[in-house]
């Protein structure tokens, strides 16, 4: 674990030295759990990060932390680092959904982990809840909702547990909820964080404030769908920068033994390099701008592509205008957006934008 | 050529009793060709026909044989289809022959198609003899096949050789068997020329090879000779014998003799199979009797699955119909599958054969559309229509009656699946004409069956219903009157022309519901509900809906999901291009496909 700990430091400089003059106004800690490793490495790579980077003053820095490993003294060492944002894999509050699903903490470690963040001086907070968990059911998932919102969190990230081939539970008899009532949980969702002053700004995705508050809104995750910037450090880590996507490569042995060598280029550590054509740049644009509720600003459209987006996507957009999924909204209509419709089957309407 | 040294027969069995193999044999026994020359079944030349055990194509072949005797005979076995949908075909075969050689498999018996064999060449008057294959085989019992043989068939069969064509035993004898058993022709070689075909196949180089056997006179190089029923004329390039695999040219053939010629003819449809040959110049009182024009038994539509490869499909079909004069096609449209060709085929087989030709050897992604048979359609204007597309059948109000084709068929079957086969044949509006028994584990079932009721998947359900023991035969009986009505398939309100069918009345409502059902199952889920419908002039009778999907969503989608959450997307957006448009709903290939094979055992 040190060596690779060692390895990632070297990353970080030796990034650093490439984007020297840039700045970075989040930081995100997440990706596996690193709340399992050693604090004092975590806190490390955080000053280094801090030391090498031009790091804005405000940044927003996140970490995710697991209720199974995350302490009370860990959460204050986190805090004093400089983290100002921690997000909580919390999934469920029911015991028995928590252990189908392979989690190692229990729904009372959870609400400690989050009684010592708060203490630890965490004022921003994620949890993570999961619907259409195997054995759940519409009760137990108001229930845990509810529990959470208890403890006044800033932000919510509500998944629906989507099962894939080649993933262990796909092979497995479950007893999955029905599809009506995956749908009632996802409805529940809205309807109950609507209640407790929340605001769905993305597909999954719910910050505390009215909607045109963007004050808990994760700054960080807004970057991907706005394809912003990001560098991606570590193992497996994806990254886009200017228009060139790629990742980092999973075997750690390579990835220590080319960190060790200070001549050796990131090409020996990165994989799946893609630069993107314009047309990609424009399907990416559309998917993941209209994964946020506010939708793709027209006008910066209009701007990075030197088109108008009605002549590109004049005829998909008047589909599904028609069709009522979506929708221009905002200031002057600057915004085309998924409805609350078509925000439900957005993969059917984000496939058509592709070109 | 001396007469009395020729003898010309075929090979008659059911399906798996060995013939190729014998044939095989007897080729190699009689020196012909080196053992490393044979391929392992050199009747057979077509890919399909191998791997289905079936011949489709018939083939002749010369055999040089030293006899017992010390003379030399000159052999021409004659290859016949092995299928019923071939009958025609089979009996000009049989025509060419002068005797018949009979296997039966040690381990089996008669089947029905021997029969139904047997019979077609008794009815040519071929000499037949039987012989008992597969000897060697543990569970072969060849005294009570010679038993049943002499009591199902009333041959003459305690003498039939013992043989085993896989492993060569008994060929010998087989051989001269032939010598023995089979008759000299008896032509008359001064008469003017008269030759019967029994095959043509095409030849990009020399145009059509015309199989023929040899009645009267002489056919040789440089003659002209006229086809009785076509009226074509055309002048003889080439004539000579058929080695196994290969064409060996002479001068001449005469009466008795079995080979082929060349005129340069360009169309296959001038040289039907039980045409007569004769001489232009000196032309025979009569033709051959038995000729008839074979007609399509059997339609459906054939779409290219990608609508970019119509002109393919018309090419592979052109290059077909070259050697096969009873494939019938014509372009039609649909408005569901767009472009594409109504085509004519002699039988299910048939048109599976050429399906999976069209597929495999050119390629094609095939979308084809529910077999129907052809009906009369009496109008109430007095006129009388055959209808070869469901789509044209004109509005209730117009039609006074309509007509079906009405099958004889005989199903042979272990007592035990008597009952299930017999509920079968009721299920699929079978008329009971009898039932007997060969002995006391296997009967005969007799039916009328309507052919539409056939083509569908009656030998799926018969296998499945009997556990592969029921073997089954039929022959056109006729048409007769039937209570008949279009079934149309209405997807999300709108009628998709390529899944209307003909069905009986009485079995409509049930015809409905299950395409309905395997309908829904096909037609993934949309952003609308879909209604599946089945109607009959205009009333709904059935019902199924594809509920419409309420939530496709990707959860998760951050920095390190983006590349893999494209592949989704891109993956669902071709999974669309490769579907059918039916109004605004997007249809698989698959479904139209799926509604073919309905049968289930419950």
């Amino acid at each position: 674990m040190d060596e690779y700990f060692d390895a990632l430091e070297k990353e970080i400089s030796k990034s650093a030295k490439e984007y020297k003059d840039r700045t970075v106004t989040t930081i995100f800690f997440g990706g596996g759990t690193p709340s399992f490793a050693d604090e004092k490495r975590v806190c490390g790579l955080l000053q280094r990060i801090r030391d090498e980077f031009n790091v804005s003053a405000d940044a927003e820095i996140s970490i995710e932390v697991n209720p199974a490993s995350a302490m009370r003294d860990k959460l204050v060492s986190y805090r004093a680092a400089g983290f100002n944002r921690l997000s909580i894999g919390c999934q469920s509050l029911s015991d028995d959904e928590l252990k189908i699903l392979g989690r190692l903490h229990s729904s009372s470690m959870f609400v400690e982990t989050f009684n010592n963040a708060r203490n630890a001086g965490f004022d921003n907070i994620n949890v993570d809840v999961m619907s259409a968990l195997p054995g759940q059911s519409l009760d137990s998932y108001g229930s845990t909702l509810k529990r959470v919102l208890e403890l006044e969190p800033e932000h919510i990230s509500a998944y629906s547990l989507i099962i894939e081939e080649g993933t262990p539970f796909y092979d497995m008899e479950l007893d999955i909820p029905d599809e009506d009532t995956d749908r009632a949980m996802y409805h529940e969702t809205k309807r109950i964080l609507k209640e407790h002053g929340f605001h769905r700004y993305e597909i999954s995705n719910y910050a505390l404030g009215a909607g045109d508050d963007d004050a808990y809104e994760c700054r960080h995750n807004k970057v991907y769908w706005q394809r912003g910037n990001y560098l991606g450090l570590g193992l497996g880590a994806a990254s886009m920068v200017d228009n060139v996507r790629w990742s980092n490569i999973r075997d750690i042995g390579t990835y220590v033994k080319e960190l060790a060598d200070a001549e050796s280029s990131f090409d020996k550590i990165r994989e799946n390099v893609e630069e993107l054509s314009v047309k990609a740049q424009m399907e990416e644009f559309m998917f993941l701008g209209l994964r946020l509720v506010r939708g793709v600003n027209v006008r910066q459209f209009k701007e990075t592509f030197g088109k108008d987006i009605s002549d590109v996507y004049g005829n998909v957009i008047d589909k599904y205008l028609g069709m009522g999924l979506l929708q221009y909204a905002g200031d002057e209509e600057n915004y085309l957006s998924l409805t609350d419709e078509g925000l439900d089957v957005s993969n059917t309407v984000m496939a058509d934008f592709l070109l | 050529m001396d007469q009395s040294k020729i003898r010309n027969f075929c090979i008659v069995a059911h399906i798996d009793h060995g013939k190729s193999t014998l044939a095989d044999r007897m080729i190699e026994k009689t020196g012909v060709l080196t053992l490393r020359e044979m391929q392992a079944q050199v009747l057979d030349n077509m890919d399909i026909e191998r791997e289905r055990g079936i011949t489709i194509k018939s083939q002749a072949v010369r055999m040089i044989y030293k006899a017992k005797d010390g003379q030399e005979y000159t052999f021409n076995m004659i290859d016949t289809p092995g299928h019923v949908d071939f009958g025609y075909e089979v009996s000009r075969s049989l025509a060419a022959c002068d005797g018949a050689i009979l296997v039966v498999d040690a381990t089996q018996g008669v089947e029905a198609q021997t029969l139904a064999n047997v019979y077609m060449a008794l009815d040519h008057d071929l000499d037949v003899f039987p012989v008992i294959n597969k000897i060697d085989l543990p569970s072969a019992m060849p005294q009570e096949a010679k038993d049943e043989i002499e009591d199902v068939i009333g041959i003459e069969a305690q003498d039939a050789p013992l043989i085993s064509a896989k492993n060569g035993i008994g060929i010998e004898e087989v051989l001269e068997a032939v010598v023995h058993k089979i008759p000299a022709p008896q032509g008359d070689a001064s008469a003017p020329l008269k030759a019967l075909i029994f095959d043509s196949i095409y030849d990009s180089y020399r145009g059509v090879i015309v199989f023929v056997r040899v009645k009267d006179g002489v056919v040789r190089k440089g003659m002209k000779v006229r086809f009785m029923a076509t009226g074509a004329e055309a002048e003889v390039v080439e004539v000579g014998y058929f080695a196994p695999g290969s064409f060996v040219p002479s001068d001449e053939l005469t009466a008795g003799e079995v080979g082929y010629f060349t005129a340069s003819i360009k169309n296959i449809q001038d040289t039907r199979v039980g045409d007569t040959v004769t001489d232009s110049a000196k032309p025979c009182a009569e033709a051959l009797p038995g000729y008839k024009k074979v007609m399509p038994m059997v339609y459906c539509g054939l779409y290219p699955a990608d609508s970019a490869h119509y002109s393919d499909l018309r090419d592979a079909l052109e290059k077909l119909q070259l050697n096969d004069a009873s494939l019938f096609y014509e372009p039609e449209t649909s408005q569901a599958l767009g472009f594409g060709f109504r085509a004519g085929f002699l039988g299910l087989l048939h048109l599976e054969v050429v399906q999976e030709r069209l597929e495999r050897e050119y390629d094609l992604n095939l979308v084809t559309t529910a077999p129907s048979v052809v009906y009369k359609v009496h109008k109430t204007d007095g006129e009388v229509f055959d209808l070869t597309n469901p789509t044209n059948l004109p509005d209730p109000s117009e039609i006074d009656y309509m007509e079906e084709p009405i099958v004889n068929g005989e199903i042979m079957v272990t007592t035990d699946y008597v009952g299930a086969i017999m509920q079968l044949c009721q299920e699929r509006r079978g008329k009971y004409l009898s039932t007997d028994y060969i002995e006391q584990t296997r009967a005969i079932l007799k039916y009328e069956l309507p052919l539409n009721e056939i083509i569908y998947d009656f030998f799926d359900a018969l296998k499945s219903r009997s556990r592969g023991y029921a073997s089954f035969d039929y022959e056109l009986k006729g048409y007769e009157k039937s209570d008949l009505v279009k079934l149309d398939i209405l997807i999300n309100r709108e009628e998709v022309d390529a899944l209307s069918f003909i069905v009986h009345k009485d079995g409509a409502y049930e015809r409905g519901r299950k395409m309905c059902e395997k309908l829904k199952e096909e037609i993934p889920r949309h952003l609308f509900e879909i209604p599946i419908q089945a109607s009959v002039g205009g009333k709904v009778i059935a019902r199924e809906t594809v509920k419409a999907y309420r939530k496709d969503v990707l959860a998760k989608c951050y920095g390190g999901d983006i590349t893999r959450k494209k592949k989704l997307l891109e993956k669902q957006k071709e999974g669309k291009k490769k579907m059918r448009q039916i109004g605004n709903v997007e249809v698989p290939q698959s479904a139209f496909l799926s509604v073919l094979k309905l049968d289930n055992v419950d």
